[in-house]
């Protein structure tokens, strides 16, 4: 099996695209925003601007949806080899790492679509398009789709802990290119390079 | 055999003449239902109330004398939430601790088509009154009749979501509220009971 991927794979650049690059950030951002604003709206008491913070997640979330459904189309079709040799568990890793998190980028918005539909609430994209109720309103169901939407989002952050914890050991620690290939802008520092 | 037969024809011109002559007097609240849809975000959301009481005395060959009365118990709402439920209760929305119950009151009752009626009347929420009327459909099986309609309402005319709520932005004004009865009839005096 490792005859004709290491050959593909040495075909491949270790390049990240720029259009893989602004996926990346564009999302880390909305993802974080989404987060936060997820957190700090639930505990707001019940008002016009709560039900606007509710309004506005829910369409970040839809978004972070069809971006992710579109990231994923791309990275499909432009796939990147490892920046350097790797032993094969790592590589392993790194593969369902990157597996997961956009398994979870696609639930977390499914999860609280389904969510949203059972606690009676219908998701109107940008106050525009109604999507679809997959579930009936079903009070409990409703409660036990938060729940999973909560562990998925908590999972997730875990996760981007780990992923930054990570980057930053690459750039810091091995001193590879790991981060800078997400992260174009950051040139190696002079006082690495002397 | 001719016996029977004479009295099974008495008995079925006795059914029939009933049948025409029907009034309906008791509204069957256990299978009636006061519901009522609005926008929130430019999000349908749907709710209902649970307790309600209706007094009606319909023949719909004596319209002239025909009239509804509903006492509708405000605390009985369901939202869908048990927050916005308690949210509701208070002093911007219903106010239900001084305006326990919202009243509709008919005025006139007049036939625009068959079983189709226009029936005007006084609707009083939070102690403030309007003059509302409605086109109500019914349909009659027997000594039972549904009667169904529907009824635009504008929050704002009864300080319904006062202060922080009384922009339109988040809860729109409009409001309708739906409502299907089923009603029995009491045999017209002096019909007997076979």
């Amino acid at each position: 099996m490792s005859q004709s991927a290491s050959i593909s794979s040495a075909a491949l650049s270790s390049a990240y695209g720029s259009v893989a690059v602004v996926f990346h950030w564009a999302m880390a951002l909305m993802i974080v925003a989404i987060f936060g604003l997820g957190l700090f709206m639930s505990n707001v008491p019940l008002s016009p601007e709560k039900l606007r913070y509710y309004a506005w997640h829910k369409w970040a979330g839809a978004s972070v949806f069809l971006l992710a459904a579109l990231r994923l189309l791309w990275s499909l079709t432009h796939p990147v080899a490892m920046s350097a040799p790797v032993p094969a568990w790592k590589q392993a890793m790194a593969k369902w790492t990157h597996r997961m998190f956009y398994v979870l980028m696609l639930a977390i918005p499914v999860s609280g679509w389904l969510m949203s539909s059972a606690k009676g609430v219908p998701t109107v994209y940008l106050g525009l398009w109604r999507l679809p109720d997959l579930v009936r309103r079903d009070p409990e169901l409703g409660t036990l789709l938060q729940g999973l939407h909560g562990f998925l989002n908590y999972t997730m952050a875990s996760m981007l802990v780990i992923h930054v914890a990570a980057a930053l050991k690459h750039h810091l620690w091995d001193k590879d290119e790991v981060l800078v290939r997400m992260l174009p802008f950051l040139r190696t520092p002079q006082w690495r390079q002397s | 055999m001719r016996r029977i037969a004479l009295v099974l024809a008495a008995v079925l011109i006795c059914v029939r003449g009933e049948a025409q002559a029907v009034e309906y007097r008791q509204v069957v609240a256990e299978k009636s239902s006061i519901a009522f849809a609005y926008r929130q975000m430019n999000v349908p959301m749907e709710g209902a109330f649970k307790r309600f009481a209706g007094q009606i005395n319909f023949d719909p060959a004596k319209l002239v004398e025909a009239s509804a009365r509903f006492d509708i118990d405000l605390t009985s709402i369901d939202t869908g939430a048990s927050d916005s439920d308690e949210e509701v209760q208070r002093k911007p929305w219903f106010n239900t601790r001084v305006f326990p119950q919202a009243q509709f009151v008919s005025s006139s009752i007049k036939a625009v088509r068959p079983n189709v009626f226009d029936v005007s009347g006084r609707l009083t929420i939070k102690g403030k009154a309007s003059d509302v009327h409605t086109l109500v459909s019914m349909k009659q099986a027997g000594a039972k009749a549904v009667f169904e309609g529907a009824l635009a309402i504008r929050r704002a005319d009864f300080a319904i979501g006062e202060g922080m709520w009384a922009d339109f932005g988040t809860v729109a004004n409009e409001v309708q509220i739906k409502f299907r009865i089923l009603a029995t009839a009491e045999p017209v005096a002096g019909a007997k009971k076979q």
